[in-house]
């Protein structure tokens, strides 16, 4: 969780998705108090899920949103190579982020994630909840407004 | 007809690969017709590939999946493999979107289906129906799973 104020952002998406990382702009230059949850849909996005397990290894080591933030960054560069140059450059231990990142425990925390969201109805990604709304898909004007709204609370 | 305890109508599609799929066939286990509007459009892309995800999660409680549209086998075949699906598609395409009228989940002047799905039971009779308001919505999974666990 990262962010101030009284309104939290639930973020559900996955770092290989080009409409996630849009979204994601938009929470982050409000400023509002926000969680991310990892669902990755493999069948869309092959590489979903390995990202998802690199920026959890990088939570191990403190050092999630830095993963995060470098991951929807740069959609360009997500192979095993770039990943390393990116964990290397948040100044990570590297033995321990690539045995962390193929750790059961990685797996787990990510397919939690991912169950949570089925739970709550999550059927595309980006799906994001603002303070219990549901704003599913391409982020559109709808959501820029309610972010910009909330904002301001 | 599409009461919850009624019987489901009965039909014969193909699938992608040709082979044809009677419903009635398959009474013995719980069965989800997904109804969707057209393959390769983006919305259902995302649909059918969440449901693809947590299909192992379908099979453990013994229930059948089945996308519906009104889409040719070639098209579902070439669908299928672009997004990974394992689940069967079938095509509602001649006469065009005959189920989809039969379980009210066409779009009179559209051509294509509305986005919904429902759940049989194991004696072949209507469990629950859900269709959502417009094909931009799309049914989670968890509703899918409630039927099923219902």
């Amino acid at each position: 969780m990262r962010g101030e104020g009284q309104v939290v952002v639930i973020e559900y998406g996955d770092y290989e998705c080009p409409y996630c990382a849009q979204a994601d702009l938009m929470v982050t230059g409000f400023g509002l108090k926000r969680v991310f949850r990892h669902f990755p849909v493999v069948s869309k996005h092959p590489r979903a899920r390995v990202l998802a397990y690199a920026a959890e290894a990088a939570a191990l080591q403190g050092a999630f949103w830095e993963m995060h933030d470098s991951l929807f960054g740069d959609q360009g560069h997500l192979d095993v190579p770039h990943l390393w140059e990116r964990a290397e450059r948040l100044g990570l231990d590297m033995d321990r982020f690539e045995a962390d990142r193929r750790s059961d425990a990685v797996e787990q925390r990510v397919a939690a994630d991912f169950r949570t969201g089925i739970r709550a109805g999550v059927a595309t990604t980006p799906t994001l909840f603002v303070d219990g709304d549901r704003f599913g898909g391409i982020p559109g004007p709808e959501l820029l407004e309610r972010l910009q709204r909330d904002s301001a609370r | 007809m599409t009461e919850p305890g009624s019987v489901a109508p009965d039909f014969t599609l193909a699938d992608q690969d040709g082979n044809q799929v009677t419903l009635s066939e398959l009474r013995g286990n719980q069965v989800v017709l997904v109804f969707y509007p057209l393959d390769f459009s983006p919305v259902c892309n995302d649909q059918l590939s969440v449901y693809q995800e947590v299909l192992p999660e379908f099979e453990e409680r013994g229930a059948k999946m089945f996308g519906i549209s009104v889409d040719h086998a070639f098209a579902h075949k070439a669908f299928q493999e672009k997004l990974g699906l394992t689940f069967p598609l079938l095509a509602d395409f001649e006469p065009k979107g005959a189920v989809a009228q039969a379980y009210d989940m066409y779009i009179d002047g559209r051509g294509h289906n509305h986005r919904g799905f429902v759940v049989i039971d194991p004696d072949g009779n209507v469990k629950h129906w859900h269709r959502e308001k417009t094909p931009l919505d799309i049914p989670g999974a968890n509703l899918i799973f409630d039927a099923l666990d219902a």
